[in-house]
């Protein structure tokens, strides 16, 4: 059944480090309708501004292309897809192991994923070498 | 996302405020090296009283800045009281190698000769 609370939302921009704010701000404006915590609202921030610099990084590296961010709400949950159509990644279970940086020389704490998957409930992530790299994540709020 | 600068002694006290993510980090860090070499600085407070975000970036400028200054014999640590940067730093594992204190005068005062 259809619930009146449902809602979706779909930003684009450019791959440009400057957008970092503005991506995990604009998915904690969509949020906050769910009336979340302060504590809740800064998971969802950290963990959407992780997504956003791997894709900006690894994604694109030096070029830039589009990063795709879909928001659903489901009753208390919020479901968020962060996508790049960048290079993929060619090791993805060395990429979400903690301490693991692409870029060793550009001072990565390794961490994205780990604080990813900590600060979600759930963390889904595809990628295709050449195509691109698709992260999901869910958070449901206390009421 | 704003710095501030100062030295008490031999150590370099870097005031954060605002947003500190990868946007901002290399600036952060550019500013924060410099400042090192500058004051001949031996020991550094990270000071994140004012910092309203942080993400993995940060934490990543936290450990280069540790390389450096404990390469040379000296402390550092941090200075925050929210619990959601701090929930971050612990679970990093960084305060295995830096202590957090509540103000900058007790983390000052940790770094002893003052």
């Amino acid at each position: 059944m259809h619930n009146t609370n449902d809602n979706e939302m779909t930003l684009i921009f450019k791959s440009k480090s400057a957008n970092e704010g503005f991506a995990r701000a604009t998915v904690a404006a969509f949020a906050s309708q769910l009336d979340p915590t302060l504590d809740e609202l800064a998971d969802i921030k950290t963990a959407v501004s992780e997504a956003v610099t791997n894709a900006i990084i690894h994604g694109y590296s030096n070029t830039v292309g589009d990063v795709h961010i879909h928001c659903a709400i489901k009753g208390r949950t919020i479901y968020i897809e962060i996508s790049d159509k960048g290079h993929g990644i060619k090791n993805l279970a060395q990429a979400m192991e903690p301490l693991y940086s692409g870029c060793p020389e550009m001072e990565r704490s390794g961490m994205g994923f780990t604080v990813m998957e900590t600060f979600m409930d759930s963390l889904d992530v595809t990628s295709v070498l050449g195509e691109g790299t698709t992260v999901k994540m869910s958070k449901t709020l206390r009421s | 996302m704003d710095i501030k600068l100062q030295t008490k002694g031999s150590t370099l006290i870097a005031s954060l405020s605002g947003e500190l993510d990868h946007h901002s980090a290399k600036a952060v860090k550019d500013m924060i090296e410099t400042a090192i070499v500058n004051k001949s600085a031996q020991n550094m407070v990270f000071d994140l009283t004012n910092l309203t975000f942080m993400d993995s970036s940060g934490i990543g400028l936290m450990i280069g800045r540790y390389k450096l200054i404990t390469s040379i014999g000296g402390k550092v640590c941090i200075v925050s009281k929210s619990k959601t940067l701090n929930r971050l730093i612990s679970m990093s594992g960084l305060t295995k190698l830096m202590d957090i204190y509540q103000t900058t005068d007790d983390a000052v005062k940790s770094m002893g000769g003052m």
